[in-house]
């Protein structure tokens, strides 16, 4: 795994995971996977917990299958141009996490992976975010405010416009997904709760964040 | 079959497939009709899999109906069609309207030989909204 960090102007520098030229490489995909499949194991009973307050309580689960499928492929994954790796991992995330989570990460991966160059520079990635969180709020018919992952990730790509750090967008995720907490939900099972869901914070939220660090901390080389 | 196919899918298979008993008392074997329902992992819940197979297992020419109870089921569905893609896509509507009497209003249009935009807006002036 190279090291590298993302500087306060928001580009990488040569020795991160998007090099000079602005290429991902293949091997960083696999950590990425791998990084991100052990967070969502290690907090999938916290996760399940903050559904069963106000879910059908199996998110923790369902994310943690979901993710295990994922790295199970993941040495096939790597193979694939990025575009077509990161669809890959959205319809397999799809197929396997379930439930109402499931089309909803799956479509940010796949949307992503359409956005997404071959080659991407931070521009093009930070556009292909855009996009993808776009696809998310459509796939939901949902939007920032409704206690969803949305209120996590229009936060950390607006952390990313600004050119913060790695840390920085960590954070400013972890407290995103904690501003969820006195949101009432408007969309998905939380919903039919009304002022009930008050009070706790959003599971889907709180798995973006986790993803968020994962990724943000295997590019900063601190994993 | 040139009529209209309809697809249930409900969190609960036993949902689903008393729903689909409903339709095939009305109309019997004149509408194409599958059904699908659960998690895949033995749970409540739907999963586009399942979806996509149950759209394979309807599928006519006139297009297909979805029928759906609670939101995930709409967004799995709607995720569903979108992976089947084109040119099937532009023929299956996911309808908004209460499963079971959705399904049997729909399924009845649909025996007539409506088309699919006539067996969707039957199965909408169901819906409140």
């Amino acid at each position: 795994m190279s090291a590298g960090t993302l500087d306060k102007t928001g580009t990488l520098d040569k020795t991160g995971t998007l090099d000079k030229t602005g290429t991902m490489d293949k091997l960083d995909l696999k950590t990425l996977i791998s990084v991100a499949a052990d967070t969502i194991a290690a907090h999938a009973e916290e996760l399940t917990g903050l559904d069963q307050a106000i879910g059908d309580g199996d998110h923790g689960l369902n994310m943690k299958r979901g993710f295990e499928a994922v790295r199970a492929e993941a040495d096939i994954f790597a193979t694939k141009p990025l575009p077509d790796a990161l669809k890959a991992i959205g319809t397999k995330l799809v197929m396997t996490i379930g439930g109402a989570s499931g089309p909803l990460f799956g479509t940010l991966f796949m949307a992503l992976g359409k956005e997404i160059s071959a080659e991407p520079d931070r521009a093009n990635l930070m556009a292909a975010f855009g996009k993808a969180i776009e696809a998310v709020a459509a796939r939901g018919k949902s939007q920032v405010g409704q206690k969803t992952m949305l209120d996590v990730l229009q936060p950390v790509h607006d952390a990313l416009l600004q050119g913060k750090t790695g840390p920085e967008i960590t954070d400013a995720a972890d407290r995103a997904a904690d501003a969820t907490v006195p949101m009432k939900a408007l969309r998905g099972r939380a919903s039919f709760l009304g002022d009930r869901s008050i009070g706790h914070m959003d599971a889907g939220a709180r798995s973006t964040a986790l993803l968020v660090r994962a990724v943000t901390e295997t590019i900063e080389g601190q994993a | 079959m040139s009529n209209v196919g309809i697809v249930i899918v409900s969190h609960s298979p036993l949902v689903a497939e008393g729903t689909a008993d409903m339709v095939r008392q009305m109309v019997g074997d004149e509408v194409p009709l599958a059904w699908c329902g659960g998690n895949g992992h033995g749970g409540l819940g739907t999963n586009v899999e399942a979806i996509m197979g149950a759209i394979d297992k309807a599928w006519s020419e006139a297009g297909v109906a979805i029928l759906v109870d609670l939101g995930g089921a709409e967004t799995n569905s709607e995720m569903a069609v979108e992976m089947i893609g084109e040119p099937r896509a532009h023929k299956i509507i996911v309808c908004n309207a209460p499963i079971v009497e959705g399904a049997v209003m729909a399924a009845t249009e649909a025996s007539g030989g409506a088309s699919l935009r006539e067996v969707a807006a039957t199965a909408h002036e169901l819906s409140p909204s």
